[in-house]
């Protein structure tokens, strides 16, 4: 085990971590009025129809793979009688799609941010690191589920990557998984680290409006009022609602 | 029943000449921001024409407020799981292009110029991209009538209008219509907003974008029929007109009322019953909502609603006020005032006194001679046709639109007569239902209210409010408050530097917006 491998799956991820946490936590307090979604359609909205939508939806789907792929312990799936034929079968498939939405609508995204005039000029640095340092894991991970893993690879991140999180999860990183990390393809170790320097400078981003997801909305009445006195009757009529 | 009080403002087209000195105040105070230059919170349309942004009045297209479908009333644009479904790109956006491209000119030019043959000229540079631009479109380009033989075509007001109505020389016809946001009773955008960022205040009924919870999902400018959220392209925010809070809390009219030349604004409070108010909007046909909206006002001088709402919280001088308020007057008892588009089923609380002129060439010079037998039949050959006025206030019910034009014609009728001493048919004001007292009043308010009849505005009871505190920020634009450069003194800082959001800025390490 030497100091890169501690570096890269033990200091980097918790560092990493931290900031993510610490840095939403305290954007969220100081800095509500940068918290949007940075829409730019106002502006533009032809060229961003087709990559937005076909970007969005990509990514959810993406992160639910994750979910599946990384978080679930692989015993959870053959419990219930998930073989590693069918997961494969679905993580290649379902996976392949989403992420050929992600990078297709991502290119799209990134190709109006870099030819439309007014878009450019609305773009802040954060915008581009953001848009690049996504592009870039998003790119080495579709490499790697259609270049490795499509193609026969025999490396089982079910075994390896996924354990690995979910140790450092729980704060028990293991030597064993370390070194499980240090022997993966290169491919996966630059997906993994990539995206932990992601991680590290999202809450400085646009990329904050994920957490707005304004899921609320479904539950709450259409006209919303806010009183200025502080008795609260009743408790529709005074809710500020955050998301 | 829920009695809320709600500020409204009447204003009365009669005496509007135009000038745009409403638009113009209400920028220098509001907008005068970056990423809000294209803003109007206030502006005056030249009708007939496509207005601003163009063709807002089209909303089987902009799809903004409601509709009834299946007996109940849904946004237009779609409920709450189609918003969220399409939160990732909102398809009935109306972009920055059809409002205008906002520019400024590039005045250095007239100073850096080499000596030519000619003048230097400065031109126009959008102020999206910087980059020279051809101007094609602008804020009031189809001010008085300015090319209305093409954009006059796109009116949707036009649609309902027969053939006849052509947009010929000699029977043009043209009013002018300053609108503001309406701070309706059912307000769509509020419903339409994912965040939960806009709201309506609880005590005055005057709808506000939290800034610091608007998150950029846009839907508001799209639920808006009168498309009065905008977008500040800036700081990537909904922004709206304020109804002038800090100054109607105050007890002073808005900046626009305040400055208006022709005086024809009025502000005043209505108490209404908030539980009717779904009830009002769900109506089946469209033509009953303006008799559903004022269905839900209720009467400020039945003792049993001044028990009630003075038991529900709302202060005795707030009770005063509605009884002395001149929107209740001009909108309730002496029905001649009317709300802007009552199809849109948003019980907008902007409303109208439609405009009468030319009444006098209508009637060829001979006013003072005439029966009503005579008068009357000629309100249909006014210049402004009916149906034109009907499409506006009344969801195409002309029958409303005629009750009111007679009225105003029996007050001028008979105050003409009184004032000049000449004989009065009295049958002129029983036919518009009127008695000598309405037709004095209505004069007294219409023609020569002064400034306190005009503007009944309460002032809001701050001492009520709790932790003041934690309303920081909620209410809107603080922040311009900050803005250095803006006032003049201090240092110069560019003032785009201001609105970057709190991280990642580029200029300056002054501390940021937030904190």
């Amino acid at each position: 085990m030497t100091n890169l491998d501690i570096f890269l799956w033990v200091i980097l991820p918790y560092v990493s971590l931290t900031i993510f946490i610490l840095g939403h936590i305290i954007r969220y307090n100081y800095d509500q009025f940068g918290w949007t979604a940075k829409s730019s359609q106002f502006l533009e909205q032809k060229r961003l129809r087709f990559g937005s939508t076909v970007f969005h939806w990509g990514i959810i789907f993406v992160f639910l793979g994750h979910v599946a792929g990384v978080l679930i312990p692989k015993q959870w799936f053959d419990a219930i009688g998930i073989h590693d034929d069918m997961y494969h079968f679905g993580a290649i498939w379902f996976g392949g799609i989403a992420g050929i939405a992600v990078v297709v609508g991502g290119f799209f995204l990134f190709l109006r941010r870099v030819s439309v005039k007014r878009v450019i000029k609305n773009s802040s640095v954060s915008d581009y690191v953001a848009l690049i340092m996504l592009g870039i894991v998003v790119l080495v991970g579709f490499t790697n589920t259609a270049g490795y893993t499509a193609t026969g690879g025999d490396f089982d991140y079910r075994v390896t990557i996924g354990p690995w999180m979910r140790e450092i999860l729980t704060f028990q990183p293991s030597e064993a998984m370390i070194l499980a990390m240090a022997g993966a393809p290169i491919g996966f170790q630059l997906h993994v680290s990539l995206a932990f320097v992601l991680f590290a400078i999202w809450p400085f981003t646009r990329l904050v409006h994920v957490f707005s997801l304004p899921l609320k909305y479904l539950r709450r009445n259409y006209v919303v009022y806010r009183s200025n006195k502080p008795v609260i009757k009743n408790k529709d009529t005074h809710k500020k609602e955050i998301n | 029943m829920k009695i809320k009080a709600q500020f409204g403002m009447v204003m009365n087209l009669d005496k509007c000449i135009g000038c745009h000195t409403c638009s113009v105040t209400c920028s220098n105070t509001w907008t005068n921001r970056p990423g809000t230059e294209y803003m109007y919170w206030n502006n005056v349309e030249t009708k007939p024409g496509m207005g601003y942004p163009k063709r807002w009045e089209d909303n089987d297209e902009r799809k903004g407020g409601w509709h009834v479908k299946n007996g109940k009333l849904e946004l237009k644009a779609g409920g709450k799981v189609s918003k969220l479904l399409n939160i990732f790109y909102n398809k009935d956006l109306v972009e920055i292009d059809e409002y205008y491209e906002p520019w400024t000119y590039d005045y250095e030019n007239l100073i850096n110029s080499p000596e030519k043959e000619h003048q230097p000229v400065a031109r126009p540079k959008s102020q999206l991209t910087g980059e020279y631009m051809d101007i094609t479109w602008g804020p009031n380009w189809e001010d008085d009538l300015a090319g209305v033989h093409e954009t006059g075509h796109h009116d949707p007001n036009m649609k309902n209008l027969d053939e006849q109505i052509k947009f010929e020389f000699e029977e043009t016809f043209m009013m002018y219509l300053p609108r503001i946001c309406e701070h309706c009773q059912n307000p769509s955008c509020v419903s339409s907003c994912p965040s939960g960022a806009m709201y309506k205040r609880e005590e005055d009924g005057i709808v506000l974008v939290d800034q610091e919870s608007c998150r950029s999902w846009r839907f508001c400018m799209t639920g808006c029929p009168y498309k009065k959220v905008y977008f500040n392209w800036k700081t990537h925010k909904a922004e709206k007109c304020t109804f002038c809070f800090p100054r109607i809390e105050n007890g002073e009219p808005t900046i626009c009322s305040e400055t208006c030349v022709g005086r024809l604004r009025y502000i005043g409070i209505v108490l209404y019953d908030a539980d009717k108010v779904l009830e009002a909007a769900s109506v089946e046909d469209e033509k009953d909502l303006y008799e559903a909206q004022l269905g839900t006002f209720l009467d400020p001088y039945d003792p049993e609603i001044q028990k009630e709402a003075v038991k529900q919280g709302i202060p005795e001088d707030w009770i005063e006020a509605a009884q002395r308020s001149p929107v209740y007057r001009l909108a309730v008892e002496q029905k001649i005032a009317l709300p802007l588009h009552p199809e849109y089923r948003t019980m907008p609380m902007v409303w109208y006194i439609p405009p009468l002129s030319p009444f006098m060439n209508a009637l060829g010079g001979q006013v003072d001679s005439l029966s009503p037998e005579v008068i009357f039949p000629t309100i249909n050959q006014f210049r402004i046709p009916i149906d034109y006025l009907a499409s506006l206030f009344t969801a195409g019910d002309t029958k409303v639109i005629k009750r009111v034009l007679q009225k105003l014609v029996a007050m001028r009728t008979y105050m003409r007569a009184k004032e000049l001493n000449k004989p009065f048919d009295k049958k002129i004001l029983e036919e518009a239902g009127m008695t000598d007292d309405i037709a004095e009043e209505m004069y007294q308010l219409s023609a020569i209210a002064k400034y306190d009849d005009r503007y009944v505005i309460p002032k809001s009871h701050r001492e009520d409010s709790g932790d003041m505190f934690s309303h920081q920020g909620n209410a809107g634009y603080d922040f311009m408050e900050a803005c250095r450069s803006c006032m003049g003194g201090g240092a110069a800082a560019d003032p785009l530097e201001y609105y970057e959001s709190g991280f990642w800025r580029e200029l300056d390490e002054t501390s940021p917006k937030g904190v």
